[in-house]
């Protein structure tokens, strides 16, 4: 690769300053950071008595935020780990992408737990009462795993990108200098350095995995380890790793035509990414279809009392539109889309990503929310209020804040460091010309 | 305010003592802003044990009885009471839902309004089949669901059997609530309202699971305050159709106040069985069948709304 073609590659690739756009768009998801804030800050002097949470109905959106936030974070491993450990480049340039998904998505999840707690003041008494028989510690341990390693997932493919952003002095300003100085100005991209990052990625992409899949097996355990219609099955881990990775390929297309269109960067994300992004959707999604299959016909077929409430409520009761619109638009249309190889050019696979994720969120809540309204014994002695659940403003400004939250970081995230990555680009560019 | 500051160390010496202090104390109360500032030492001193295992020497005067304190340890009430095995037999015939075991409960344990540990549900298991009044409390499982998921181990099983909640510990999580198949826990949503102010600043007994805290989950005790007194639990005590009858399983005896059965006898003779037995829980709570009845089925709330609509 000759000089000014690297030249081009890494001026394109900076990161750049926000525009009007990026601008009125941070504003939009501070405004409702800072109401999902003043909705907590109402709920820790209150008490969880605003909202609309009552002793039956004892998780609400929060935990249905919760998992999601669990699912959408598991494409990191998807998109970094297994597509990097099968060989595969073409996701090179998406793997920056994903892995700040996910590191975003699983600081939110730890923050929404901890909203729902009564006692968040006594969050410390997990480290010094915790039973590791509670499945609750099991997923403390895993998410804080989780983390750890998809931040240096994120951290060691960044060096050789900060080594360069260091030599573009004059195109970043004192604070971003001080930052890359300070994160990496140990890299010299010597040959050792280059060659213990790339074992240590390896590693990290092999690690990744089985913990990726215990987070979120675990997040199901949470459901299925009580006796609950709806939650008392064996299909429950399958169930949800396989709506974990569709939802989060639905994001990293959203992401990645998000980022293409403002950024400009149809080189490098190019058709033929939102092509093979929209065939693995296609695939991921038949693959949720299937546990979805497992997890209603089943119980269907054998119709057991109180299978049989809860699923009358799904298929035709109170749940029904809610539940038909989120497997539709989690699955069905999404599928329909992108079988069509036009419907894989960006904006129709974007449209598709766009549905998978705001279908995935219905679909969490559906999980926890409606089984808890069917206790085995009946509602009883209880205000009226006790037996239905709608969100309160005070959910919704949580719920929606998180959300806001975790596009922040990961729009600040676009702001600071190249959303490509540079040097890996470079990198295929050459290998690719040998070839 | 000061005064309780400086009193507070005396406070917690007190503790140790309170059988003792009821000997000679003062009767004007010390502790609290309204006592008079002039309390005379009485020159006679007491050694007394502090916390961290010093002799100190305190004025006799100073000494008072506190009797809101838990009359057990934290950790005495994680143990239990040595040697029983409570269990609870509720007759199913005898039951016309006057819920006086819930008001009373309810009643004494401060209960939010509106939420229940004692509930009576009116039920009927097939179309065909006799509807009958079913009252349920925490059924203390030997296998509690609620115990094996909470991360903290603030619900926890004792050796007599009893399943207890240290709401100083509860983080509010409400994994227990979801992991029980008989809805009998309740979430303090917000600070009871039946809790006064007074009650409220009282430290709390897992014993007495008084006073209940926001952001805690509560729940039916099989009220083992009372028991240590030598007292029936306040539901069964309050129900004057006997319906409840409490007792210690190892000792084969369980008694509703005005009866005394063999509870091996009683379980036998009349079918006794508990609820969700598939589930493997192992409930304390045996239930008697509906039969021979003593009231007929009268579902008055129902009709009330019948009539409405």
């Amino acid at each position: 690769m000759e000089n000014s073609a690297k030249q081009k590659v890494i001026e394109e690739l900076l990161p750049q300053k926000f525009g009007k756009q990026g601008k009125i768009w941070v504003g939009i998801l501070l405004t409702l950071c800072i109401i999902g804030l003043i909705a907590y800050i109402r709920q820790l002097s209150k008490g969880l008595v605003v909202t609309a949470m009552r002793d039956y109905v004892s998780w609400g959106i929060y935990i249905s935020n919760f998992v999601f936030f669990v699912a959408i974070s598991l494409v990191g491993s998807l998109i970094t780990a297994v597509l990097r450990l099968t060989d595969v480049h073409w996701s090179t340039p998406l793997t920056r992408i994903a892995e700040i998904i996910a590191v975003s998505a699983i600081t939110f999840a730890s923050i929404i737990i901890i909203v729902d707690m009564g006692r968040p003041d006594r969050f410390y008494n997990l480290f010094i009462h915790g039973r590791l028989q509670s499945p609750i510690v099991w997923d403390v341990i895993v998410i804080t795993t989780y983390f750890f390693i998809s931040l240096l997932l994120l951290y060691f493919p960044l060096l050789p990108d900060l080594q360069i952003m260091l030599r573009y002095k004059e195109k970043t300003n004192k604070w971003l200098y001080k930052l890359y100085h300070y994160l990496g100005s140990f890299w010299k991209n010597t040959a050792g350095q280059i060659k213990m990052s790339e074992r240590a990625i390896n590693i990290l992409s092999v690690t990744i995995i089985p913990v990726a899949f215990s987070i979120h097996t675990v997040t199901s355990w949470l459901f299925a380890t009580t006796y609950r219609p709806g939650w008392d099955s064996t299909n429950f881990g399958a169930y949800f790793i396989s709506g974990a990775f569709l939802v989060g390929a639905g994001g990293v297309v959203v992401a990645m035509y998000v980022f293409r269109t403002h950024y400009k960067l149809e080189k490098y994300i190019t058709d033929g990414h939102f092509d093979k992004m929209g065939k693995i959707l296609v695939m991921l999604a038949l693959l949720y279809l299937y546990f979805n299959v497992n997890e209603y016909l089943i119980p269907a077929f054998k119709m057991k009392k109180p299978e049989e409430e809860h699923l009358r409520g799904l298929f035709t009761g109170e749940f029904a539109p809610i539940f038909w619109f989120a497997v539709s638009m989690a699955m069905f249309f999404p599928i329909l889309i992108l079988l069509f190889k036009k419907g894989r050019k960006p904006l129709p696979a974007f449209i598709a990503g766009l549905m998978v994720v705001i279908g995935s969120w219905f679909k969490r809540y559906l999980i926890v929310t409606p089984t808890l309204l069917h206790p085995f014994l009946p509602m009883q002695d209880v205000p009226d209020s006790y037996r239905h659940y709608f969100p309160t403003w005070e959910e919704w400004a949580i719920a929606v804040g998180s959300l806001a939250g975790a596009l922040l970081i990961i729009t600040f995230f676009a702001r600071i460091f190249p959303i490509i990555p540079i040097q890996e680009t470079i990198t295929e560019t050459e290998q690719h010309e040998k070839a | 305010m000061e005064q309780s500051n400086t009193s507070r160390r005396d406070f917690l010496l007190t503790s140790l003592l309170t059988g003792m202090t009821a000997i000679g104390c003062s009767t004007k109360d010390p502790f609290t802003a309204d006592a008079p500032v002039d309390v005379k030492p009485s020159g006679e001193k007491v050694k007394l044990l502090s916390v961290d295992g010093e002799v100190i020497e305190v004025d006799k005067a100073f000494l008072k009885p506190v009797p809101q304190l838990p009359s057990v340890s934290n950790a005495e009430a994680r143990v239990g009471i040595p040697g029983k095995k409570f269990v609870m037999v509720i007759d199913l015939s005898r039951c016309k839902s006057l819920k006086k075991c819930q008001s009373a409960c309810d009643h004494m344990h401060h209960v939010h309004s509106g939420q229940n540990w004692v509930k009576v549900y009116p039920m009927q298991d097939a179309e065909h089949t006799s509807p009958y009044w079913q009252p349920t409390i925490c059924m203390h499982c030997d296998e509690p669901p609620c115990v094996k998921v909470c991360p903290v181990d603030a619900t926890f099983k004792r050796e007599d059997g009893i399943v207890l909640i240290d709401s100083d510990r509860c983080i509010g999580c409400r994994f227990c609530m979801a992991a029980c198949p008989y809805s009998t826990r309740v979430f303090n949503w917000e600070s009871p309202d039946t809790v006064s102010e007074e009650l409220a600043v009282q430290p709390y007994s897992c014993e007495s699971s008084v006073p209940q805290k926001k952001g805690t989950v509560g729940k039916c005790d099989f009220c083992p305050d009372m028991t240590r007194q030598g007292e029936l639990p306040h539901c069964v005590a309050a129900c004057p159709n006997g319906v409840f009858a409490f007792g210690d399983m190892n000792e084969d005896t369980v008694t509703n106040g005005s009866e005394t059965f063999r509870f091996s006898d009683l379980i036998r003779d009349k079918a006794g069985y508990r609820l969700m037995e598939d589930l493997g829980t192992k409930p304390s709570v045996y239930y008697l069948p509906p039969v021979n009845r003593n009231f007929p089925f009268e579902n008055k709330e129902q009709k009330a709304e019948d009539k409405k609509s």
